[in-house]
């Protein structure tokens, strides 16, 4: 073998080393990006693990959001359900459910009828444009919810998504 | 080092219905996001939220990876007597967190 072709097979090797951590780096991003937050959800999908085979009907709830949310990563949602809050008579449950986020289930809240007014609010991270749906238990177990379109121009899963 | 805050209104009478504010500062790591140097940021976000009145609980949040950072939280409670507010949570790396404040009718 003369001097040339040593040098170039140096060379190949080099090339071939510098490939290598940038393969393990595309796979390793690409493990990073596994989640199921590209699809929508159907409502049915949403609401099938929690709901079971309950009696459900969308009215009663109120959620109360910004149509246009411009930072996906502090969504602020209030969710208010029309109900007396009696003993016999109360919310159990508040779901917060995501259409699109990675995990379905944003929150649960636990209420009760020393909350006098079913009616919480909080702060939630949206993965992008998708419905969000408040979903209500009621201590009858019947569950009452209510859905809502939310544009998100700044998606809160950067990185994975 | 305060890590929480609960707020309500200053005077209140018996039987009234109060709005209780509460924020927590903790970053909520999704477990999607990288850090500078390219590596996942392991989950890490509040599992359990409760809040209790003199022994009665009164609120309870079970919070996902989809909880903003430094959570806030708003509910209604009615203001019967006087009792001691307290607030217990848990985190995915078991630091647990307590704010006990007396809450005045």
């Amino acid at each position: 073998m003369n001097q040339l072709g040593r040098a170039r097979r140096k060379g190949l090797q080099g090339l071939l080393l510098a490939a290598l951590p940038w393969g393990w780096l595309a796979w390793s991003s690409a493990q990073a990006q596994r989640m199921n937050s590209g699809q929508l959800l159907s409502l049915e999908d949403m609401l099938q693990p929690v709901v079971k085979c309950a009696p459900i009907l969308q009215k009663d709830v109120t959620l109360l959001a910004p149509i246009l949310a411009d930072n996906g990563t502090l969504v602020p949602v209030q969710v208010q359900v029309q109900s007396p809050m009696t003993a016999q008579d109360h919310v159990t449950h508040i779901y917060l459910l995501s259409q699109r986020n990675p995990v379905t289930q944003v929150a649960v809240f636990g209420l009760g009828p020393w909350n006098a007014k079913a009616d919480i609010s909080t702060r939630i991270r949206l993965a992008g444009t998708q419905d969000l749906v408040a979903l209500a238990r009621l201590s009858n177990g019947e569950f009452r919810y209510q859905k809502m379109e939310i544009i998100v121009t700044e998606s809160a899963c950067v990185d994975a998504s | 080092m305060s890590l929480a805050r609960v707020q309500w209104p200053d005077k209140m009478a018996a039987g009234d219905v109060v709005k209780i504010r509460v924020l927590i500062q903790h970053p909520m790591d999704t477990g999607y996001l990288q850090d500078f140097t390219g590596k996942l940021v392991p989950r890490n976000v509040i599992r359990m939220l409760t809040c209790t009145l003199g022994g009665q609980e009164v609120f309870r949040v079970e919070p996902s990876s989809g909880i903003s950072a430094n959570p806030f939280f708003e509910f209604y409670v009615r203001a019967t007597a006087t009792a001691e507010f307290k607030m217990n949570w848990v985190d995915d790396k078991g630091v647990r967190g307590e704010l006990a404040q007396l809450f005045k009718v």
